[in-house]
């Protein structure tokens, strides 16, 4: 019956660290904007397109 | 997206079929079309940001939607935004700067699709300077990292107007923005909350399952004593609003919902702490957790909807940041903080009178229709004063700021009494209503069961009926209901172009019994559509002449003349225009001199009047037209009622007082009283306080009074009133401070918004019967004395899941049928 203390242990371990992260999401802002996201991967494709095509801009944002 | 409707254009029905619509911006190319590749594009500012878009591999732009780009208006000059060169106005703009890379965040109003987003996100293609940016859609913000050595933060601000994203920047741009602490705390107490009630509900399955008697009595204690550590945060951190709240209420003796919900929160804890430390029981800890999880998860969605849908403007956001002021050194660019009274500001075509001033010299066409919702600009000579919110129409004039912008005519509007009267006060919501009822009711079951169980002789009993009334009643699919329905109601309504200040307004509007309406621009519209020729109808030819004239013309009813002829531009040869102000214009239009203007103007330019008879007297809105020496008519620009106006105030009638109030002459009182009916109240020549004033003496016979208006002279009145509802051409551009802000071509839709507040109210009150039924269940079995801890872990989650299900689903139906 000991492991199952163990395991208590365990699940509450790997909670406390998903909780962890998402209080770290929370306070590094990305929970900020929650809209843009879903309208910004629509577009994704294109922009890979392009940035091969256009790699000398590509390294001027690099650069800043 | 409820969102992107804001910024929706009405369009003119009557031009999107037959024209093509612009390939840039989607709006319909109404005179001469430019084309490229076989694109068509409306005007030349369109077409100029497709090629280059196209030149920097920005052509997916097109792409991802049909006629995504913003139109672009002349207006924008490079040297508008000279002042952002001002190190000091940098200062208080810049989020960050370190000398290589700079930091800023511009509001720009103008983005509203995917492909706005991915466009102002690829800006760095299009300069050298600029890093990366990145779009807030629901803020319609961009912040944007540049090289402050390659691109000035005006080279920056002309490159977006450049493109049709032209940033705005207000006074309420510089006060600093506050980071959304709130907002993360939000998130942080959701988050805590959700936790705890999963991981809870995981230790007490196995006793309520009845494995515990498997297992050995060590479990039951360390699963006790889990939960009472895991509920601990919930009940400090996540549930901390709600002890302020319930403080608050308390001390102002006015009791609300949070008073029940604190008083069940402190009867679940303590109730279980005693149980599980005496080892006499597993406790509610897991009903605890998620009664705070699913109010928090309320909370969250009514800030989410109130986010999206929410305004709240002050005189500020109108004006501009800074103007042109003359100096001893020639022009320059000055804060609109920093002006004082006696300078010598320039003002350009369409720029705003930022302070009470008298015009030193130019030509002014003062167009106050901000302030007075009155169409028609208004001439001015010099000497005369000029009141803050106007806006300068045509060539660049000179005034002599004779107040301070905080002082000036706009600004008093603003700061008088009915202004800063609190809205909510006297105006009890439903929810308060009713949990005040409520908290009564359950404190005196409460009571009641425990004198019950005292004289029956079963002290224990007693105290543990009391403690689970108050467990039980608490009123979390009550104070959910409420919530959900108002919110989903105002989301429903966005998507129609009514958008409310936030979801109380609902409930607000349910209880409207007189509309007050404005005239001009409310229920009349100044469109091409108001326009009559009176004489003998115009040939093709001639059509054609007048039109070449009228859009030489920078005069507004040259404007409107011109859109209501509709013939292609370039058709005819235009010569020695010349446009004499107040008077009229002329020109030699395919070698036949035309004039149009004023009677008496026409007469002393010696036309022959012979069909003069027919002309209206009334000059102001009026313009004649003389082909070859001899009178040929008159257009009549009258404003012509809004499509529909008639039923609306049909229906609306039938429940609610109507009544008109107009800054204009009466001269259409007998056309407004047919509509309105004999009861009604007409009003002409209003000032704002006078319709002010009727509106509360409308409140003080006891009326609720909706008032429905649009310019700055309906602004005291739209504030008095219960519900002020500002119309507006378009959502997103001025409109005084109000309730709620209608898309003026859904003006004739009010009676059905009105109709759907009223049920979505009516939901309300369903919903709070449903949760009045759970309790009445719960504190039966409470009252009794055999409340366990699984039927309170069902019941509650279960009312407040059923009623949010219900509340949802029943307001968005009806919002279908909208």
């Amino acid at each position: 019956m000991n492991v199952l203390l163990i395991l208590i242990a365990v699940s509450l371990g790997v909670a406390g660290a998903f909780l962890g992260c998402f209080v770290w999401a929370v306070k590094s802002g990305q929970f900020e904007d929650t809209c843009t996201p879903s309208m910004r991967v629509l577009a994704d494709d294109a922009t890979q397109l392009n940035r091969t095509s256009n790699s000398s801009s590509e390294t001027n944002r690099d650069r800043l | 997206m409820d969102s992107t409707i804001a910024l929706a254009l009405p369009r003119a029905p009557e031009c999107s079929a037959a024209r093509s619509a612009c390939f840039h911006c989607g709006e319909p190319c109404l005179d001469g079309r430019f084309e490229r590749d076989e694109r068509v594009f409306c005007c030349l500012g369109c077409q100029a940001v497709h090629d280059l878009l196209s030149e920097s591999g920005l052509g997916h732009f097109y792409e991802l939607n049909t006629g995504p780009g913003v139109r672009i208006r002349e207006t924008s000059a490079k040297e508008q935004w000279a002042c952002l060169d001002d190190p000091a106005l940098q200062r208080r703009l810049l989020d960050f700067t370190d000398g290589k890379t700079s930091r800023v965040t511009f509001h720009v109003p103008g983005i509203h699709c995917v492909a706005c987003v991915w466009l102002l996100e690829n800006l760095f293609r299009l300069h050298r300077g600029v890093g990366s940016s990145r779009v807030n859609f629901p803020r319609r913000d961009v912040a944007i990292s540049f090289s402050p050595a390659e691109i000035t933060l005006a080279g920056l601000a002309a490159l977006l107007a450049s493109i049709g994203y032209e940033p705005v920047l207000t006074l309420k741009e510089l006060e600093k923005r506050t980071p959304s602490r709130a907002g993360q705390r939000q998130w942080l107490q959701l988050g805590i909350a959700g936790f705890a009630f999963g991981n809870i509900m995981l230790f007490s399955l196995p006793l309520y399952l009845g494995l515990d008697a498997l297992t050995r009595p060590v479990f039951r204690s360390l699963f006790g004593g889990l939960s009472l550590a895991l509920a601990l945060p919930v009940l400090v951190y996540s549930a901390s609003d709600y002890w302020r709240s319930a403080f608050r209420s308390l001390r102002r003796r006015t009791p609300t919902l949070d008073i029940p919900i604190a008083l069940g929160l402190v009867a679940l804890y303590g109730r279980s702490a005693f149980e599980i430390l005496s080892g006499r029981g597993e406790g509610y800890l897991d009903s605890l957790a998620g009664l705070v999880f699913f109010l928090l998860c309320g909370r969250a969605f009514q800030q989410k909807t109130h986010e999206r849908m929410a305004f709240d403007r002050d005189y500020k956001s109108f004006f501009p940041l800074s103007v042109r002021r003359k100096s001893k050194n020639g022009e320059e660019s000055a804060a609109i903080s920093q002006l004082k009274v006696g300078d010598r500001v320039i003002l350009r075509n369409s720029e705003l009178i930022p302070a009470d001033a008298i015009l030193l010299n130019g030509a002014a066409q003062i167009d106050y229709s901000f302030v007075t919702g009155e169409a028609e600009p208004v001439p001015r000579r010099a000497g005369d004063y000029l009141y803050a919110g106007g806006r300068q129409i045509g060539g660049a004039i000179e005034v002599e700021t004779v107040k301070a912008v905080s002082q000036s005519y706009l600004a008093s509007l603003w700061d008088h009494e009915a202004f800063r009267k609190n809205n909510d006060d006297g105006f009890t919501s439903l929810t308060d209503r009713y949990s005040r009822r409520f908290t009564l009711i359950v404190l005196c079951v409460a009571l009641g069961a425990m004198a019950y169980w005292t004289c029956a002789g079963d002290a224990a009993r007693a105290i543990k009926a009391f403690i689970s009334v108050l467990i039980v009643a608490c009123p979390c699919a009550l104070a959910l209901a409420a919530p959900f329905t108002l919110g989903t109601a105002q989301r429903c309504l966005a998507r129609r172009g009514v958008f409310l200040k936030n979801s109380a307004i609902v409930e607000r509007i349910a209880r409207v019994n007189t509309i007050v309406f404005d005239k001009t621009g409310t229920l009349t519209q100044s469109t091409a559509a108001g326009v009559r020729f009176i004489g003998k109808p115009l040939c093709e030819a001639e059509r054609r002449w007048v039109s070449a004239l009228t859009h030489a013309s920078t005069h507004p009813i040259s404007g409107r003349i011109h859109d209501s002829l509709g013939a292609e531009r370039d058709s005819a040869t235009i010569a020695s225009f010349k446009e004499t102000p107040g008077c009229g214009v002329e020109a030699l239009v395919d070698g036949h001199p035309l004039l149009l203007g004023s009677k008496a103007w026409l007469e002393r330019r010696g036309a022959n009047a012979g069909q003069a008879c027919c002309l209206p007297a009334n000059t102001a809105n009026s313009a004649c037209l003389a082909i070859d020496g001899a009178v040929r008519g008159a257009f009549e620009t009258g404003n012509a009622l809004r499509a529909n106006t008639e039923p609306l105030l049909q229906q609306v009638s039938c429940e609610c007082e109507v009544a008109l109030l107009s800054g204009d002459n009466p001269n259409e009182r007998e056309r407004f009283r047919t509509l309105f009916g004999d009861e009604s109240a007409l009003r002409f020549n209003q000032s704002p306080l006078d319709k002010l004033e009727f509106i509360r003496s409308r409140q003080q016979a006891g009326r609720i009074v909706m008032m429905v208006g649009d310019g700055l002279n309906d602004a005291g009145a739209l504030r008095q009133s219960d519900v002020g509802v500002a119309v507006t051409e378009k959502a997103g551009s001025f409109s005084p401070a109000s309730d709620v802000i209608l898309e003026a071509c859904q003006v004739p839709q009010l009676g059905e918004m009105i109709a759907y507040s009223r049920s979505a109210v009516r939901i309300v009150r369903l919903g709070f019967g449903i949760s009045a039924l759970y309790n009445a269940i719960g504190v039966s079995i409470a009252a009794a004395g055999v409340l366990s801890p699984i039927i309170c872990a069902v019941l509650m989650p279960l009312s407040s899941v059923s009623v949010v299900l219900f509340a949802c689903g029943m307001t968005t139906w009806r919002g279908r049928s909208l």
